[in-house]
């Protein structure tokens, strides 16, 4: 994700509160339909394709973590065929139950979701996103609180995986008994301390007194009007009309 | 525990992000006044500490299979409960942004479910109880145990609520509940037992980090706390009950799977008609209805299934393949147009 944030694109170059505003109003208007909604939903996937076109991030690491964080919903959603068994939509003499349209639209609704929250991320980068937020009006020790939790992550991650490799040499690739996890992980634990101590006292020795200085500016320019105006607009006027189904009028007319 | 974007209707997932985010910032204000200038450093360590605790797994004894922590409780008991709190929203802030686990709609409900029951009802309302001032290990190990248990409690009923609350799932409170409920409590077990172990350790090693985590009752913002508390329940409460007069209840449902779709279509078409005029006239927008809106309506308790002709529906499935088909093409145009090596800044 990192490197991804790294890339330069017109979409990376915008404002992080864009972004962050694009973002939250897709992900809004998506959710407002209701369950039985599926045609009126297709004409949002433009968003999440259209940025990704642009900022030419990569997208297989973005397909894969849809896909790893996909079972949960879709669990949950996969009880509607179950529940719902009302017909509602006959292609020929086949019937299609209510409980498939809304599994449906809880799935296309995941992927648009999950797909426009990693996009976020993946062009903006934590300390962007971070400067962006605490301009928001988030408060600023929660945005102090985010940045080094994703400093530290994968420092901890690091000595917590070397140490259970390190058991697992030793004792075999199982489950810990419990009084060796309370040593193990509060010796963990303890480094941590211990580090958080050494960083803080490495914050003071270079002058920190509670507020981040970033050398970056942010500036709200007319491409980010743009961009959130123009969203906006798209997100209301799909979400006022069924596009997709006005498109399939408009051919059916054709063809007739 | 963590909820997806795709269940979550608006109106919950905005509800408990205003809550959570009213949280946030009186957490932050705490943190800030506590003056322990450590803190900064010690939040943002502690909240990677629980994400590499994650990785480690404990044996449950006695059933052969295991678990591992999950984390709000022992930084509740560590940090005190308001930088617990704001540990436990940038844990979750950063799963749902970069690990996809949560979404950004459901952060509101994941912060709540998963922060605030662990730092402002187990920790102060049932471990400090318990564990008290004495110096006992098994004070604290039990106190750990039941209060990890009534954290994940009270956090799978709410996930249940919202869930349900939001409509999306066909699943029914009762049934939804005894699925999530025994889960949790088993989950809440290997929280108690891992949360207690590491407790039980650092006592040992370094008992002066306990003691010097503030001692945070929650005497002077206990108003404050209930008088959220109230808040929530009575949003939760109206939210509930307005979905559950657009819902089919259990026994219409039950008949309807008894009876099978056809017999009792017929004597209901009537009313179902008229129903569905009503709706048409009454509504904002009859051909594309905001059905969240018009189906909070009492009158169209009946009328659960939205009228879908076949006509309309079909020129909806062709329209939709042909607007996803646009959709990508627009994307490969945009790709394909600014194509070329990607290039990296520093």
């Amino acid at each position: 994700m990192d490197d991804a944030a790294r890339m330069d694109s017109s979409i990376h170059r915008l404002d992080p509160r864009t972004k962050i505003i694009g973002t939250l109003a897709f992900i809004v208007t998506v959710m407002s339909f209701d369950r039985y909604t599926v045609s009126a939903l297709t004409p949002f996937v433009l968003y999440p394709l259209l940025l990704l076109a642009i900022s030419r991030i990569p997208v297989e690491p973005i397909l894969r973590k849809i896909l790893i964080a996909a079972p949960f919903a879709l669990l949950v959603g996969a009880f509607n065929p179950f529940f719902d068994r009302s017909p509602m939509l006959h292609i020929g003499s086949f019937a299609v139950s209510g409980g498939w349209i809304s599994f449906t639209t809880i799935a296309l609704r995941f992927f648009l979701t999950v797909a426009a929250a990693l996009i976020l991320i993946a062009t903006t980068g934590m300390h962007r996103l971070c400067a962006g937020l605490e301009r928001l009006g988030v408060p600023r020790a929660f945005v102090t609180q985010l940045l080094f939790l994703y400093r530290y992550l994968f420092v901890i991650s690091g000595e917590g995986s070397r140490m259970v490799r390190s058991v697992q040499l030793r004792a075999g690739p199982s489950a810990l008994p419990v009084r060796t996890y309370g040593t193990l992980v509060g010796t963990l634990l303890l480094r941590s301390f211990d580090r958080a101590e050494r960083v803080h006292q490495a914050m003071i020795a270079r002058g920190y007194d509670g507020s981040m200085r970033r050398l970056e500016s942010q500036r709200f320019g007319w491409r980010d009007g743009m961009f959130v105006c123009g969203w906006i607009l798209l997100f209301v006027a799909a979400r006022r009309w069924n596009l997709a189904e006005l498109l399939g009028n408009v051919l059916g007319r054709i063809a007739a | 525990m963590h909820m997806a974007d795709a269940l979550i209707s608006p109106a919950v997932g905005g509800t408990l992000w205003a809550v959570s985010g009213g949280l946030i910032l009186y957490c932050a204000r705490k943190v800030r006044e506590s003056a322990r200038e450590i803190l900064v450093p010690l939040m943002g360590v502690m909240g990677a500490f629980v994400f590499a605790a994650q990785m480690i797994n404990v044996a449950i004894p006695g059933t052969g299979s295991s678990g591992h922590l999950a984390g709000g409780l022992m930084l509740a008991i560590l940090l005190g409960p308001h930088a617990a709190f704001l540990v436990m929203a940038s844990i979750l802030t950063v799963q749902a942004l970069f690990f996809a686990d949560g979404g950004l709609l459901a952060l509101g409900c994941n912060i709540f479910n998963l922060g605030f029951f662990g730092a402002f009802i187990a920790y102060p309302l049932v471990y400090r109880p318990i564990a008290g001032s004495s110096t006992s290990g098994a004070h604290t190990s039990v106190a750990a145990l039941v209060a990890a248990i009534v954290a994940l409690q009270l956090g799978a009923l709410g996930v249940v609520v919202e869930t349900v609350a939001s409509g999306i799932t066909d699943l029914r409170f009762s049934t939804f509940a005894l699925l999530m409920q025994p889960i949790h409590l088993a989950i809440g077990v290997i929280e108690g037992i891992a949360t207690a172990a590491v407790v039980a350790f650092v006592r040992r090693a370094r008992p002066e980090i306990i003691v010097e985590a503030p001692v945070a009752a929650p005497r002077g913002s206990a108003t404050l706390l209930y008088g959220g508390l109230i808040l929530a329940t009575l949003v939760v409460g109206g939210v509930l009950s307005w979905f559950a007069s657009s819902h089919p209840d259990g026994l219409e449902w039950s008949i309807q799977q008894l009876t099978g779709q056809e017999e009792l279509a017929a004597p209901e078409e009537g009313i179902h008609l008229r129903l569905a005029t009503i709706q048409e006239k009454s509504a904002f927008l009859p051909d594309y209805s905001f059905k969240s809106a018009a189906e909070s309506e009492p009158e169209s308790e009946t009328e659960v299934w939205p009228a879908v002709s076949a006509g309309t529906s079909v020129s909806g499935v062709v329209g939709g393949a042909l607007t996803m088909i646009i959709a990508i093409l627009i994307g490969m145009l945009f790709r394909r147009r600014t194509a070329g090596p990607p290039v990296k800044t520093g």
